[in-house]
């Protein structure tokens, strides 16, 4: 584990609300990640930490506040929104691989339309993306034909393809058979160790503590606590806090 | 079948002018539903209304009201078509109305985990639209546009009320010519219909068994 990188904020929100009709999802959220921070977001199911992530590339619009990205606030809507999109890769739970096109072209598909490569470039770096993570063979195939590991290993080669500024994985192992899980997420600590910024809402605890500079505990909406693995593991501050542990580490 | 020989030279205009009609309509359909269905499912409201009023509209009217209204209404604030193209026209905005709804039924069809994942690589509405939603949609969509097509080549019989000689108009203007030939007549009209619409069920078919496989 690296010491938490200084600079200033990669990402940075300030005073983030949404609601879903009623229910106060996001509550007054401020939050800043720096370059090259590994930032491990948990907490109980429906405590807002996916909507969190997913509010960071305006997959989820907010009410009120403001997120920027390297210093831009993110766009409404239009070509602007997808430009800074572009720059911030995206892991989902469910994979989302393009089932109409073979692993190659779910990974060039950005670079060609997107950062205008050619396709003998985005397809010579996607298969050396596809290479480190582990799938290279399967480079002619569709994603159905491949495990859950294998597609969520390609989910993230799609998105380094766009040589991102910051990645944001939500629950990237939940969807995964247990002994797959360990492939993806030596694939993420391999990313964290080179100095990715990464923000990474998991269940995965030995994730944390070994690859992340900062876990954030969210529930209700809110950021109950933000401390370093160390201390956070060890002594959480809030009683929200050890009692959500107390539940999910003693088995 | 004599009488038809006879006539051979009037059932193979005919069969050219449906032909054409529904390859110019089809196109038109198929072009324009697309259109109106990326219209239907666009982040912009006031473009989501435009296509929702323009599909109510045609959806909801009688294809002989469209093609009265083009033919013969149009010319009422001197803008006249010519029959043909009227028919072309009423065809094929009336059948876009059905594609569209058909074609949206398909992205609908695909999930929308699709879409999020080519929005987070930086596609913008279009590209997405066109890269990853279309070509997954048009594979569920191939069956029920299939009918819409056949429905259109078969709704093409209303031009000959409008003065159009296609197949359909063949049938009184035959028959009064020889009443006696009426079975003989129906069944050549039915086969050049035919002749028409069973390539294209077939067609629609094969599609649907090479679009298919990999799900």
């Amino acid at each position: 584990m690296t010491s938490r990188p200084n600079g200033e904020p990669l990402v940075r929100l300030s005073g983030v609300n949404k609601w879903f009709g009623e229910l106060h999802v996001l509550q007054d959220i401020d939050l800043e990640i720096a370059r090259g921070e590994v930032v491990v977001v948990i907490g109980p199911s429906g405590s807002g930490k996916s909507t969190l992530c997913r509010a960071i590339n305006r997959l989820e619009s907010i009410e009120k506040g403001e997120i920027t990205i390297d210093g831009e606030r993110l766009p409404d809507e239009g070509k602007e929104l997808a430009r800074l999109r572009a720059d911030v890769g995206m892991v989902f739970q469910s994979f989302n691989l393009f089932a109409h096109k073979t692993i190659l072209e779910n990974v060039t598909l950005g670079p060609i339309k997107v950062r205008k490569r050619s396709k003998a470039d985005a397809e010579k770096r996607a298969r050396e993306l596809l290479d480190r993570v582990g799938v290279g063979a399967q480079a002619d195939k569709y994603p159905a034909q491949l495990s859950g590991g294998q597609q969520q290993r390609v989910a993230i080669a799609r998105a380094l393809a766009m040589d991102p500024k910051v990645m944001l994985f939500d629950e990237p192992t939940s969807a995964l058979d247990p002994e797959m899980i360990s492939e993806v997420l030596d694939v993420m600590v391999g990313l964290a160790a080179e100095g990715m910024t990464m923000i990474v809402v998991t269940h995965e605890m030995g994730f944390a503590r070994k690859a992340a500079n900062r876990v954030v505990f969210m529930d209700g909406g809110r950021v109950v606590e933000s401390a370093d693995p160390e201390t956070f593991f060890s002594t959480p501050s809030s009683d929200r806090a050890k009692d959500f542990l107390s539940k999910i580490l003693n088995h | 079948m004599q009488f038809l020989a006879d006539n051979f030279d009037l059932l193979w205009d005919a069969f050219l002018t449906t032909l054409s009609l529904s390859l110019l309509a089809g196109l038109l359909a198929l072009v324009l539903g697309t259109l109106l269905a990326a219209a239907r499912v666009s982040p912009i409201p006031p473009l989501r209304g435009l296509a929702s009023f323009y599909v109510e509209t045609f959806r909801n009217t009688p294809l002989t009201v469209v093609f009265f209204f083009l033919i013969f209404g149009l010319p009422q604030i001197d803008f006249i078509l010519g029959f043909y193209t009227g028919a072309v026209l009423s065809l094929g905005l009336y059948t876009a109305a059905f594609v569209c709804e058909a074609v949206r039924s398909g992205i609908n069809s695909v999930s929308t985990g699709q879409a999020e994942a080519s929005r987070a690589i930086g596609l913008t509405f279009g590209q997405s639209l066109r890269e990853v939603v279309l070509p997954q949609a048009f594979r569920t969509v191939v069956p029920p546009l299939g009918n819409v097509f056949i429905a259109m080549v078969k709704n093409s019989s209303i031009a000959a009320g409008f003065a159009t000689s296609e197949l359909s108009s063949l049938l009184p203007r035959l028959v009064n010519a020889d009443a006696g030939q009426l079975t003989a007549v129906l069944l050549g009209v039915v086969i050049a219909y035919m002749i028409i619409t069973l390539p294209l069920a077939f067609g629609v078919h094969r599609l649907e068994r090479r679009v298919a496989i990999l799900r």
